[in-house]
């Protein structure tokens, strides 16, 4: 109970701190509903989200049927030790990271230009019209983009693939990650423009007219008065994204892989699906999943101290 | 550029008590006009070729579609890929699915989400920060697919319909955009008239929070569905019967299929393979189509819902 007593010191209530039982009591007499309220959130959040955090010790076990999630005997870091020295693990890092960083670098550059563009459309009307418009892919599943890139890269029949030559442009494992890149701004540039779009709308229009007086262009617009607008926006962005260097969407590649282009497209989430899921060996696949994670949280931490930096400094 | 630049910096401060000077423009912003014009233009036709494209190979004649003629409009009219389409009975079965699948999955979503986020929006709830920390964190770090697999299975959700629904009740994002709306837009004063009303948490929530919260139900309702409707992940991982698979796997195993084993109708391998390809172009038509004829009626909530993820993100 020394702990009441403290509280009873620090406390800015002038009445005495009753025994911690006592006030979670109260708590609970006061604040029950919303613990009502929340429970189910947190009951979910915790089984579907927390209980599999407690299965990544698997990744130092060896699987046992019968003992479930936990997995058996403790291993160590056999299966990380596995992996590092598989054949794979270069090529699926290389793959990973080179089919993310495009992303992350063609898809952080177009939304914003898109976005400075949609901008400059001055009826509301057809403002509205192209938004929705380049929204529309966004919506589309990921299973209906690569037929889609499928039909047009397709060597007979495709719009694009025809001019190519015989073979498909996915077959060909230097064009699978560029093919990615570019599939992936195209589904989702409009979409990714609208927090752009917001924080364009919120510019001073006064800004504007002052510019104008002092003779500036319409491009002198853009990169004097729109640009800066959304610059703390894009930093932030790109910052958070960097996070995502070693995560790539397991369905899109693997949907568009094929045994051509394999040595571009065997990224670490579909190896860990071929190993672990289907080849049934759960630690190593447990081991490679949470390698990844935590690479991935490393570059998420390091981005955060990166941008608390930054935003600190970049105060005037 | 430089020198319309220039001209245009010249007259400016002859006339700068002309309100016509405003309206003015440059030849520089004449060609910034059209140039931007142009790649609006060009854009739009990018975004909606490909989609324009599979409508019109899906009612045309499929020879003149493999031989590449067919570009702009449909040529030689033909139904029959979706003669095939609605009579196939296994992509109905996929279709009645996920049509199951989403309405349960964000029906649970928002019943589960929505009271979540308005108890961890309440400032005078203390928990609420190391509730909040937890949720979040399960955002950035997770047990990935085998542990996820391996629960599911002491689950008994292999292979089970519920595995499209309840894994997913919670999405965090959403969880956080929810509460972000009702922080900032619900006012504070209609808790104390609540209050004084003798109004619970609860009586309030329903009572007043949810009828004014329309906006945020329509944004995350939208993002919940489209997620279970797109969904093929789940499908592929975990379930294994043909009867339960949702639309996405039943789509990408026609897309996929042999085409001569498909349907068996067809006289000859070409007639068979025109059939097969149409009937791709068709499902993903029908697949499609749903999504893209209701979201241009919520438009107007998403700058609202991204702007709020992402200023709380």
């Amino acid at each position: 109970m020394s702990q009441s007593t403290t509280m009873k010191t620090t406390g800015d209530t002038d009445q005495a701190k009753p025994s911690i039982g006592a006030r979670l009591a109260r708590h609970f007499q006061k604040y029950w509903q919303l613990w009502v309220l929340v429970a189910p959130t947190l009951g979910f959040v915790g089984l579907f989200a927390y209980v599999p955090m407690w299965g990544l010790q698997l990744a130092f076990r060896d699987f046992t049927p019968g003992a479930g999630l936990t997995g058996g005997k403790f291993v160590g870091l056999k299966y990380f030790h596995q992996y590092f020295t598989a054949p794979m693990f270069t090529e699926t890092i290389i793959n990973t990271v080179r089919v993310s960083l495009g992303t992350l670098v063609l898809g952080f550059i177009f939304p914003i230009i898109l976005a400075l563009l949609i901008n400059q459309i001055g009826s509301k009307g057809v403002k509205g019209f192209v938004q929705t418009l380049t929204y529309m892919p966004h919506f589309i599943s990921i299973v209906v983009v690569v037929s889609l890139i499928n039909i047009f890269l397709s060597p007979d029949s495709g719009l694009i693939g025809r001019f190519i030559g015989d073979s498909s442009m996915l077959d060909n494992p230097n064009l699978f990650a560029p093919i990615y890149w570019i599939s992936e701004v195209w589904q989702h540039c409009g979409w990714n423009a609208i927090i752009y779009l917001a924080a364009l709308s919120s510019v001073d229009l006064s800004l504007y007219e002052a510019a104008k007086m002092d003779g500036a262009g319409r491009l002198q617009l853009i990169r004097y008065v729109d640009l800066p607008t959304i610059m703390p926006t894009c930093v932030i962005l790109l910052i958070m994204n960097m996070g995502s260097v070693l995560s790539v969407g397991f369905e899109k590649v693997f949907l568009m892989q094929n045994t051509m282009n394999l040595p571009a497209s065997e990224v670490i989430s579909t190896y860990t699906y071929k190993l672990g899921l289907l080849g049934y060996q759960y630690s190593y696949g447990t081991a490679i999943g949470l390698f990844n994670t935590l690479v991935n949280f490393a570059f998420l931490l390091l981005a955060n101290f990166i941008a608390s930096r930054a935003s600190e400094t970049s105060i005037f | 550029m430089s020198n319309a630049y220039a001209s245009v910096s010249t007259k400016a401060p002859e006339i700068p008590w002309n309100k016509h000077f405003r309206q003015k423009k440059g030849i520089a912003d004449w060609v910034t006009d059209i140039v931007i014009w142009a790649i609006i233009a060009l854009t739009c036709f990018v975004v909606i070729y490909p989609l324009w494209f599979v409508i019109i190979a899906s009612v045309s004649d499929q020879a003149k579609v493999a031989a590449g003629d067919v570009t702009l409009i449909p040529l030689g009219l033909n139904f029959a890929g979706y003669k095939k389409v609605f009579a196939n009975t296994s992509i109905w079965q996929g279709y009645w699915n996920t049509i199951v699948y989403s309405v349960l999955g964000t029906a649970l979503n928002l019943a589960v989400t929505l009271p979540g986020a308005f108890a961890l929006s309440r400032r005078e709830f203390k928990p609420r920060r190391v509730m909040l920390f937890l949720l979040t964190f399960t955002m950035y770090f997770a047990g990935g697919m085998i542990p996820n697999y391996l629960l599911y299975k002491d689950l008994g959700l292999l292979d089970n319909m519920w595995v499209f629904i309840l894994p997913g009740a919670v999405s965090v994002w959403n969880l956080i955009i929810a509460r972000s709306f009702f922080e900032t837009s619900i006012p504070e004063d209609l808790h104390d008239a609540a209050q004084i009303d003798g109004l619970s948490y609860i009586g309030y929530f329903f009572k007043i929070v949810l009828p004014l919260s329309s906006a945020i139900i329509a944004v995350i309702g939208l993002y919940y569905f489209v997620g279970h409707w797109n969904d093929y992940f789940t499908g592929l991982l975990y379930v294994t019967s043909a009867k339960k698979q949702p639309l996405q796997v039943v789509l990408q195993n026609i897309l996929l299929a042999n085409k001569a084993n498909v349907f068996e109708n067809a006289r000859n391998a070409i007639e068979n393979q025109h059939i097969a390809e149409q009937i791709k172009y068709g499902v993903i038509i029908v697949s499609t189509m749903p999504l893209l004829v209701i979201y241009p009626f919520l438009q107007k909530y998403f700058n609202k819902g991204v702007m709020i993820g992402a200023v709380k993100g």
